[in-house]
Protein backbone atom coordinates (compact mmCIF):
# COMPACT_ATOMS: atom_id res chain seq x y z
CA UNK A 1 0.00 0.00 0.00
CA UNK A 2 1.47 3.38 -0.96
CA UNK A 3 2.08 5.83 1.84
CA UNK A 4 -0.58 8.28 0.69
CA UNK A 5 -3.25 5.61 1.08
CA UNK A 6 -2.51 5.33 4.79
CA UNK A 7 -4.01 8.81 5.29
CA UNK A 8 -0.83 9.86 7.02
CA UNK A 9 2.15 11.76 5.72
CA UNK A 10 4.45 9.66 7.86
CA UNK A 11 4.92 6.23 9.36
CA UNK A 12 5.87 6.79 12.97
CA UNK A 13 8.18 4.03 14.23
CA UNK A 14 9.94 5.97 16.98
CA UNK A 15 7.60 5.01 19.81
CA UNK A 16 10.48 3.73 21.93
CA UNK A 17 11.73 7.33 22.13
CA UNK A 18 8.30 8.90 22.59
CA UNK A 19 4.92 7.62 21.51
CA UNK A 20 2.85 9.22 18.77
CA UNK A 21 0.02 9.73 18.18
CA UNK A 22 -1.59 10.07 21.58
CA UNK A 23 -5.19 9.22 22.47
CA UNK A 24 -7.61 12.08 21.78
CA UNK A 25 -8.42 12.28 25.48
CA UNK A 26 -4.87 13.26 26.35
CA UNK A 27 -4.96 16.65 24.67
CA UNK A 28 -8.59 17.19 25.75
CA UNK A 29 -7.53 16.74 29.39
CA UNK A 30 -4.69 19.22 28.97
CA UNK A 31 -6.92 21.81 27.31
CA UNK A 32 -9.53 21.28 30.03
CA UNK A 33 -6.94 21.97 32.72
CA UNK A 34 -5.71 25.06 30.95
CA UNK A 35 -9.11 26.54 30.13
CA UNK A 36 -11.25 25.45 33.05
CA UNK A 37 -8.92 24.99 36.01
CA UNK A 38 -5.52 26.65 36.06
CA UNK A 39 -4.48 26.80 39.69
CA UNK A 40 -1.46 25.46 41.54
CA UNK A 41 -2.12 22.05 43.10
CA UNK A 42 -1.46 21.48 46.78
CA UNK A 43 -0.79 25.14 47.40
CA UNK A 44 -3.48 27.75 47.77
CA UNK A 45 -6.58 25.86 48.92
CA UNK A 46 -9.06 27.72 46.72
CA UNK A 47 -11.35 25.57 44.62
CA UNK A 48 -9.31 25.87 41.42
CA UNK A 49 -6.18 24.85 43.34
CA UNK A 50 -8.07 21.87 44.75
CA UNK A 51 -9.33 20.92 41.28
CA UNK A 52 -5.73 20.95 40.06
CA UNK A 53 -4.82 18.71 43.00
CA UNK A 54 -7.66 16.35 42.11
CA UNK A 55 -6.33 16.02 38.55
CA UNK A 56 -2.95 14.97 39.91
CA UNK A 57 -4.55 12.56 42.36
CA UNK A 58 -6.50 10.98 39.50
CA UNK A 59 -3.27 10.47 37.53
CA UNK A 60 -1.67 8.90 40.61
CA UNK A 61 -4.65 6.63 41.20
CA UNK A 62 -4.67 5.47 37.58
CA UNK A 63 -0.96 4.61 37.78
CA UNK A 64 -1.41 2.82 41.11
CA UNK A 65 -4.13 0.70 39.50
CA UNK A 66 -1.89 -0.07 36.53
CA UNK A 67 1.06 -1.12 38.73
CA UNK A 68 -0.97 -3.05 41.31
CA UNK A 69 -0.02 -0.58 44.02
CA UNK A 70 -2.43 -0.29 46.97
CA UNK A 71 -1.66 3.33 47.82
CA UNK A 72 -1.39 5.91 45.05
CA UNK A 73 0.61 8.22 47.32
CA UNK A 74 3.54 5.79 46.96
CA UNK A 75 4.08 7.30 43.49
CA UNK A 76 6.05 10.56 43.14
CA UNK A 77 5.92 12.43 39.86
CA UNK A 78 9.08 13.47 38.02
CA UNK A 79 9.73 15.00 34.64
CA UNK A 80 10.84 11.68 33.11
CA UNK A 81 12.18 8.22 33.91
CA UNK A 82 15.72 9.60 34.01
CA UNK A 83 14.91 11.91 36.91
CA UNK A 84 13.17 9.04 38.70
CA UNK A 85 16.22 6.78 38.24
CA UNK A 86 18.52 9.54 39.50
CA UNK A 87 16.39 9.93 42.64
CA UNK A 88 16.52 6.17 43.17
CA UNK A 89 20.24 5.68 42.56
CA UNK A 90 21.68 8.86 44.06
CA UNK A 91 19.17 8.67 46.90
CA UNK A 92 19.86 5.13 48.08
CA UNK A 93 23.53 4.44 47.35
CA UNK A 94 26.39 5.69 49.54
CA UNK A 95 30.17 5.19 49.36
CA UNK A 96 31.01 1.66 50.42
CA UNK A 97 27.78 0.22 49.02
CA UNK A 98 27.82 -2.34 46.22
CA UNK A 99 25.32 -2.16 43.36
CA UNK A 100 24.59 -4.73 40.66
CA UNK A 101 23.26 -3.88 37.23
CA UNK A 102 23.10 -5.49 33.80
CA UNK A 103 25.05 -5.05 30.59
CA UNK A 104 21.91 -3.79 28.81
CA UNK A 105 21.30 -0.55 30.65
CA UNK A 106 20.51 2.88 29.29
CA UNK A 107 22.73 5.80 30.23
CA UNK A 108 19.96 6.97 32.58
CA UNK A 109 21.21 4.13 34.80
CA UNK A 110 24.87 3.92 33.75
CA UNK A 111 25.74 7.60 34.08
CA UNK A 112 24.45 7.98 37.65
CA UNK A 113 26.19 4.67 38.51
CA UNK A 114 29.52 5.77 36.99
CA UNK A 115 29.20 9.05 38.91
CA UNK A 116 28.55 7.12 42.12
CA UNK A 117 31.45 4.78 41.34
CA UNK A 118 33.77 7.81 41.39
CA UNK A 119 32.33 8.61 44.85
CA UNK A 120 33.23 5.18 46.22
CA UNK A 121 30.24 2.99 45.31
CA UNK A 122 31.25 -0.40 43.92
CA UNK A 123 29.50 -1.17 40.64
CA UNK A 124 29.16 -4.66 39.15
CA UNK A 125 27.85 -4.89 35.60
CA UNK A 126 26.62 -8.44 34.96
CA UNK A 127 27.11 -9.50 31.34
CA UNK A 128 24.15 -10.52 29.23
CA UNK A 129 23.85 -12.93 26.31
CA UNK A 130 24.35 -11.45 22.86
CA UNK A 131 20.61 -11.07 22.48
CA UNK A 132 20.54 -9.06 25.69
CA UNK A 133 19.17 -11.57 28.17
CA UNK A 134 20.30 -11.38 31.80
CA UNK A 135 20.83 -14.76 33.47
CA UNK A 136 19.48 -14.78 37.02
CA UNK A 137 22.24 -17.18 38.13
CA UNK A 138 24.87 -14.65 37.04
CA UNK A 139 23.12 -12.04 39.17
CA UNK A 140 23.06 -14.39 42.14
CA UNK A 141 26.79 -14.99 41.73
CA UNK A 142 27.51 -11.26 41.77
CA UNK A 143 25.92 -10.67 45.19
CA UNK A 144 28.27 -9.68 48.01
CA UNK A 145 27.48 -9.14 51.68
CA UNK A 146 27.52 -5.38 51.18
CA UNK A 147 25.35 -5.40 48.03
CA UNK A 148 22.71 -2.76 48.58
CA UNK A 149 20.83 -2.56 45.30
CA UNK A 150 20.03 -4.43 42.11
CA UNK A 151 18.99 -2.09 39.30
CA UNK A 152 17.82 -3.58 36.01
CA UNK A 153 15.89 -2.40 33.00
CA UNK A 154 12.60 -4.26 32.51
CA UNK A 155 13.24 -4.24 28.77
CA UNK A 156 16.09 -2.90 26.68
CA UNK A 157 15.50 0.27 24.68
CA UNK A 158 17.88 -1.10 22.04
CA UNK A 159 16.73 -4.69 21.45
CA UNK A 160 13.48 -4.82 23.41
CA UNK A 161 14.84 -7.84 25.32
CA UNK A 162 12.57 -8.49 28.30
CA UNK A 163 14.39 -9.34 31.53
CA UNK A 164 13.08 -11.90 34.06
CA UNK A 165 11.94 -9.22 36.51
CA UNK A 166 9.86 -11.41 38.81
CA UNK A 167 12.75 -13.89 39.23
CA UNK A 168 15.22 -11.08 39.85
CA UNK A 169 12.84 -9.60 42.43
CA UNK A 170 12.80 -12.95 44.25
CA UNK A 171 16.59 -13.13 44.30
CA UNK A 172 16.93 -9.56 45.55
CA UNK A 173 14.31 -10.11 48.24
CA UNK A 174 15.89 -13.38 49.34
CA UNK A 175 19.25 -11.66 49.84
CA UNK A 176 17.83 -8.52 51.45
CA UNK A 177 18.87 -6.36 48.51
CA UNK A 178 16.77 -3.46 47.26
CA UNK A 179 15.36 -3.93 43.76
CA UNK A 180 15.00 -1.00 41.35
CA UNK A 181 13.39 -1.48 37.93
CA UNK A 182 13.72 0.87 34.97
CA UNK A 183 10.32 0.56 33.33
CA UNK A 184 10.81 3.36 30.80
CA UNK A 185 10.15 0.93 27.93
CA UNK A 186 7.54 -1.25 29.59
CA UNK A 187 5.10 0.80 31.69
CA UNK A 188 1.86 0.51 29.72
CA UNK A 189 3.36 -2.02 27.30
CA UNK A 190 3.84 -5.06 29.57
CA UNK A 191 2.04 -6.08 32.76
CA UNK A 192 3.76 -4.73 35.87
CA UNK A 193 2.80 -5.59 39.44
CA UNK A 194 5.09 -4.05 42.03
CA UNK A 195 4.01 -6.48 44.76
CA UNK A 196 4.16 -9.72 42.76
CA UNK A 197 7.49 -8.68 41.19
CA UNK A 198 8.91 -7.63 44.59
CA UNK A 199 9.89 -4.23 43.20
CA UNK A 200 11.10 -1.64 45.74
CA UNK A 201 11.64 1.23 43.31
CA UNK A 202 9.94 1.51 39.91
CA UNK A 203 10.97 4.31 37.56
CA UNK A 204 8.64 4.99 34.63
CA UNK A 205 8.28 7.33 31.72
CA UNK A 206 4.92 9.02 31.07
CA UNK A 207 5.36 9.85 27.40
CA UNK A 208 6.09 6.42 25.93
CA UNK A 209 3.66 3.52 26.35
CA UNK A 210 1.64 5.37 29.00
CA UNK A 211 0.64 7.70 26.15
CA UNK A 212 1.04 10.92 28.11
CA UNK A 213 2.88 14.08 27.12
CA UNK A 214 6.62 14.65 27.38
CA UNK A 215 7.78 16.08 30.68
CA UNK A 216 6.02 13.38 32.71
CA UNK A 217 7.33 10.34 34.56
CA UNK A 218 7.53 9.06 38.09
CA UNK A 219 8.95 6.84 40.77
CA UNK A 220 7.09 4.26 42.84
CA UNK A 221 8.67 3.85 46.29
CA UNK A 222 7.83 0.80 48.39
CA UNK A 223 6.22 1.58 51.76
CA UNK A 224 8.76 2.75 54.33
CA UNK A 225 11.64 3.03 51.89
CA UNK A 226 11.24 6.82 51.71
CA UNK A 227 12.86 6.96 55.16
CA UNK A 228 16.12 5.75 53.54
CA UNK A 229 15.82 7.46 50.17
CA UNK A 230 17.32 10.94 49.96
CA UNK A 231 15.58 13.49 47.75
CA UNK A 232 17.40 14.84 44.71
CA UNK A 233 15.88 18.29 45.10
CA UNK A 234 14.36 20.15 48.02
CA UNK A 235 12.00 23.08 48.19
CA UNK A 236 8.39 24.11 48.49
CA UNK A 237 5.85 21.31 48.63
CA UNK A 238 2.76 23.12 49.89
CA UNK A 239 3.00 21.02 53.05
CA UNK A 240 4.67 21.65 56.43
CA UNK A 241 5.29 25.22 55.29
CA UNK A 242 6.19 26.35 58.79
CA UNK A 243 9.28 24.11 58.79
CA UNK A 244 12.46 24.64 56.81
CA UNK A 245 13.30 20.94 56.72
CA UNK A 246 12.18 18.86 53.73
CA UNK A 247 9.06 16.73 54.41
CA UNK A 248 10.01 13.07 54.94
CA UNK A 249 6.83 11.51 53.60
CA UNK A 250 5.55 10.38 50.19
CA UNK A 251 5.12 11.89 47.71
CA UNK A 252 6.08 15.38 48.93
CA UNK A 253 9.66 14.40 49.77
CA UNK A 254 10.41 14.03 46.04
CA UNK A 255 8.01 16.61 44.59
CA UNK A 256 9.52 20.00 45.33
CA UNK A 257 8.33 22.98 43.35
CA UNK A 258 5.18 23.49 41.30
CA UNK A 259 4.47 20.26 39.40
CA UNK A 260 3.71 19.83 35.71
CA UNK A 261 -0.05 19.85 36.30
CA UNK A 262 -1.02 20.25 32.66
CA UNK A 263 1.29 17.38 31.72
CA UNK A 264 -0.06 15.19 34.50
CA UNK A 265 -3.61 15.92 33.33
CA UNK A 266 -2.54 14.48 29.99
CA UNK A 267 -0.72 11.57 31.62
CA UNK A 268 -3.80 10.67 33.67
CA UNK A 269 -5.85 10.54 30.47
CA UNK A 270 -3.18 8.45 28.74
CA UNK A 271 -3.08 5.91 31.59
CA UNK A 272 -6.90 5.75 31.67
CA UNK A 273 -6.78 4.91 27.96
CA UNK A 274 -4.25 2.16 28.65
CA UNK A 275 -6.42 0.77 31.47
CA UNK A 276 -9.54 0.87 29.29
CA UNK A 277 -7.86 -0.91 26.37
CA UNK A 278 -6.05 -3.28 28.73
CA UNK A 279 -2.29 -3.88 28.88
CA UNK A 280 -2.81 -7.44 27.61
CA UNK A 281 -4.64 -6.20 24.51
CA UNK A 282 -1.98 -3.57 23.90
CA UNK A 283 0.75 -6.15 24.33
CA UNK A 284 -0.98 -8.57 21.98
CA UNK A 285 -1.31 -5.92 19.24
CA UNK A 286 2.29 -4.77 19.60
CA UNK A 287 3.63 -8.31 19.71
CA UNK A 288 1.73 -9.06 16.51
CA UNK A 289 3.23 -6.05 14.74
CA UNK A 290 6.71 -7.02 15.96
CA UNK A 291 6.31 -10.64 14.84
CA UNK A 292 5.14 -9.49 11.40
CA UNK A 293 8.18 -7.25 11.07
CA UNK A 294 10.64 -9.90 12.31
CA UNK A 295 9.21 -12.46 9.87
CA UNK A 296 9.52 -9.97 7.04
CA UNK A 297 13.08 -9.00 7.94
CA UNK A 298 14.18 -12.64 8.09
CA UNK A 299 13.38 -12.92 4.38
CA UNK A 300 15.54 -9.94 3.43
CA UNK A 301 19.13 -10.67 2.38
CA UNK A 302 21.74 -8.33 3.83
CA UNK A 303 19.68 -7.51 6.92
CA UNK A 304 20.89 -8.50 10.39
CA UNK A 305 18.43 -8.44 13.29
CA UNK A 306 19.73 -7.97 16.84
CA UNK A 307 18.11 -9.18 20.03
CA UNK A 308 15.78 -12.11 20.68
CA UNK A 309 14.55 -13.92 17.56
CA UNK A 310 10.98 -14.14 18.83
CA UNK A 311 8.56 -11.27 19.38
CA UNK A 312 7.42 -12.94 22.61
CA UNK A 313 10.76 -12.22 24.27
CA UNK A 314 10.90 -8.55 23.41
CA UNK A 315 8.87 -5.37 23.53
CA UNK A 316 7.83 -3.79 20.24
CA UNK A 317 11.41 -2.67 19.60
CA UNK A 318 13.59 -4.05 16.81
CA UNK A 319 17.20 -3.06 16.16
CA UNK A 320 18.71 -4.13 12.86
CA UNK A 321 21.45 -3.35 10.39
CA UNK A 322 21.57 -3.31 6.60
CA UNK A 323 24.83 -4.48 5.00
CA UNK A 324 26.64 -1.65 3.29
CA UNK A 325 24.42 1.11 4.70
CA UNK A 326 25.18 2.96 7.94
CA UNK A 327 22.29 3.32 10.41
CA UNK A 328 22.27 7.11 10.05
CA UNK A 329 22.23 6.93 6.24
CA UNK A 330 19.43 4.40 6.36
CA UNK A 331 17.38 6.52 8.78
CA UNK A 332 17.80 9.60 6.61
CA UNK A 333 16.75 7.67 3.52
CA UNK A 334 13.75 6.15 5.32
CA UNK A 335 12.66 9.60 6.48
CA UNK A 336 13.18 11.50 3.24
CA UNK A 337 12.02 8.93 0.70
CA UNK A 338 9.53 6.83 2.61
CA UNK A 339 8.28 9.05 5.44
CA UNK A 340 9.36 6.39 7.94
CA UNK A 341 10.57 7.89 11.23
CA UNK A 342 12.92 5.80 13.36
CA UNK A 343 16.04 6.18 15.48
CA UNK A 344 19.55 5.29 14.34
CA UNK A 345 22.76 5.08 16.36
CA UNK A 346 23.42 4.06 19.94
CA UNK A 347 20.07 5.13 21.46
CA UNK A 348 21.84 6.46 24.60
CA UNK A 349 22.79 2.91 25.56
CA UNK A 350 26.46 2.20 24.71
CA UNK A 351 26.58 -0.67 27.23
CA UNK A 352 23.76 -2.46 25.43
CA UNK A 353 25.46 -2.03 22.07
CA UNK A 354 28.70 -3.48 23.48
CA UNK A 355 26.68 -6.48 24.68
CA UNK A 356 25.03 -7.14 21.31
CA UNK A 357 28.21 -6.35 19.37
CA UNK A 358 27.09 -3.20 17.59
CA UNK A 359 29.28 -0.63 19.35
CA UNK A 360 30.15 1.88 17.90
CA UNK A 361 28.29 1.39 14.63
CA UNK A 362 24.91 1.33 16.32
CA UNK A 363 21.68 0.09 14.77
CA UNK A 364 18.53 1.23 13.04
CA UNK A 365 15.82 1.03 15.69
CA UNK A 366 12.13 0.66 14.92
CA UNK A 367 9.82 1.16 17.90
CA UNK A 368 6.22 0.15 17.18
CA UNK A 369 3.22 1.42 19.08
CA UNK A 370 -0.41 0.56 19.70
CA UNK A 371 -1.60 2.79 16.86
CA UNK A 372 0.64 1.32 14.16
CA UNK A 373 -0.89 -0.85 11.44
CA UNK A 374 0.11 -4.02 9.62
CA UNK A 375 0.17 -2.02 6.35
CA UNK A 376 2.83 0.27 7.80
CA UNK A 377 4.97 -2.74 8.70
CA UNK A 378 4.61 -4.11 5.18
CA UNK A 379 5.44 -0.78 3.59
CA UNK A 380 8.54 -0.40 5.74
CA UNK A 381 9.69 -3.90 4.77
CA UNK A 382 9.53 -2.87 1.12
CA UNK A 383 11.55 0.23 1.91
CA UNK A 384 14.19 -1.81 3.74
CA UNK A 385 14.31 -4.29 0.87
CA UNK A 386 15.09 -1.40 -1.49
CA UNK A 387 17.75 0.00 0.85
CA UNK A 388 19.35 -3.43 1.11
CA UNK A 389 19.57 -3.55 -2.66
CA UNK A 390 17.03 -6.31 -3.06
CA UNK A 391 14.56 -6.49 -5.90
CA UNK A 392 10.98 -5.48 -5.31
CA UNK A 393 8.69 -8.50 -4.94
CA UNK A 394 6.53 -9.47 -7.87
CA UNK B 1 -31.98 22.59 69.06
CA UNK B 2 -28.36 21.98 69.93
CA UNK B 3 -25.97 23.19 67.26
CA UNK B 4 -23.91 20.43 65.58
CA UNK B 5 -20.22 20.75 66.30
CA UNK B 6 -17.52 20.32 63.67
CA UNK B 7 -14.23 18.52 63.77
CA UNK B 8 -11.38 18.57 61.26
CA UNK B 9 -9.01 15.87 60.04
CA UNK B 10 -5.51 17.22 59.40
CA UNK B 11 -3.31 15.44 56.86
CA UNK B 12 0.40 15.46 56.01
CA UNK B 13 -0.34 17.31 52.74
CA UNK B 14 -3.07 18.23 50.28
CA UNK B 15 -2.47 15.00 48.33
CA UNK B 16 -3.62 13.06 51.41
CA UNK B 17 -6.61 15.33 52.00
CA UNK B 18 -7.73 14.88 48.38
CA UNK B 19 -7.33 11.12 48.62
CA UNK B 20 -9.46 11.19 51.79
CA UNK B 21 -12.03 13.30 49.96
CA UNK B 22 -12.26 10.70 47.20
CA UNK B 23 -12.77 7.90 49.75
CA UNK B 24 -15.44 9.85 51.68
CA UNK B 25 -17.27 10.72 48.46
CA UNK B 26 -17.34 7.05 47.52
CA UNK B 27 -18.61 6.19 51.03
CA UNK B 28 -21.24 8.96 50.83
CA UNK B 29 -20.18 10.65 54.06
CA UNK B 30 -20.89 14.40 54.18
CA UNK B 31 -17.67 16.41 54.42
CA UNK B 32 -16.06 19.62 53.24
CA UNK B 33 -12.50 20.52 52.32
CA UNK B 34 -11.56 23.80 54.00
CA UNK B 35 -8.29 25.71 54.42
CA UNK B 36 -6.58 24.73 57.67
CA UNK B 37 -7.82 27.30 60.25
CA UNK B 38 -5.01 29.65 61.26
CA UNK B 39 -5.49 28.96 64.99
CA UNK B 40 -4.87 25.25 64.42
CA UNK B 41 -1.81 25.42 62.22
CA UNK B 42 0.18 27.95 60.24
CA UNK B 43 0.35 25.41 57.39
CA UNK B 44 -1.08 26.63 54.09
CA UNK B 45 -2.90 23.37 53.33
CA UNK B 46 -6.45 22.14 53.49
CA UNK B 47 -8.24 19.82 55.92
CA UNK B 48 -11.41 17.77 55.89
CA UNK B 49 -14.26 19.14 58.02
CA UNK B 50 -17.08 16.86 59.18
CA UNK B 51 -19.75 16.98 61.84
CA UNK B 52 -18.64 15.54 65.13
CA UNK B 53 -21.03 12.58 64.96
CA UNK B 54 -19.29 11.29 61.81
CA UNK B 55 -15.82 10.91 63.34
CA UNK B 56 -15.94 7.14 63.79
CA UNK B 57 -17.40 6.58 60.33
CA UNK B 58 -14.66 8.66 58.77
CA UNK B 59 -11.89 6.97 60.74
CA UNK B 60 -13.22 3.57 59.71
CA UNK B 61 -13.22 4.54 56.03
CA UNK B 62 -9.76 6.10 56.02
CA UNK B 63 -7.95 3.57 58.19
CA UNK B 64 -5.35 1.67 56.17
CA UNK B 65 -6.06 3.75 53.06
CA UNK B 66 -4.79 7.21 53.88
CA UNK B 67 -2.96 8.41 56.97
CA UNK B 68 -3.91 11.54 58.87
CA UNK B 69 -1.95 13.63 61.37
CA UNK B 70 -4.66 14.51 63.91
CA UNK B 71 -8.32 15.09 64.55
CA UNK B 72 -9.33 18.36 66.25
CA UNK B 73 -12.54 19.97 67.43
CA UNK B 74 -13.20 23.27 65.68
Amino acid sequence: MPLDQLNSPIIYFDNAATSWPKPAGMMAAMINYNEQIGGSPGRSGHHRSLDAGRIILEAREALAELFGCDDSLRIAFTKNATEALNIALLGILSPGDHVITSGMEHNSVMRPLRYLEAQGVQVSVVSCSDDGRLDTEDVRAAIWPHTRLLVVTHASNVTGTIQPIADLGKIAGHHGILFCVDAAQTAGALPIHVGEMAIDLLAFSGHKSLLGPQGTGGLYVREGLEKQLRPLMMGGTGSRSEFEGQPDFMPDKYESGTPNTIGLAGLGAGVRFVLAEGVEAIRSKEEGLTARFLTGLAALPGVTVHGPPNAANRTAVVSFNIAGVSPSEAALELDEHYGILCRPGLQCAPAAHRTIGTFSRGTIRFGFGYFNKDEEIDLSLEAIRSLAGGDAPH
Amino acid sequence: MEEQRYIVFLFPSVSYALKAEKILKAAVIAHKLIPVPRHISSDCGVCVRITEDKQQDVERELLGKVEWDKVLLL
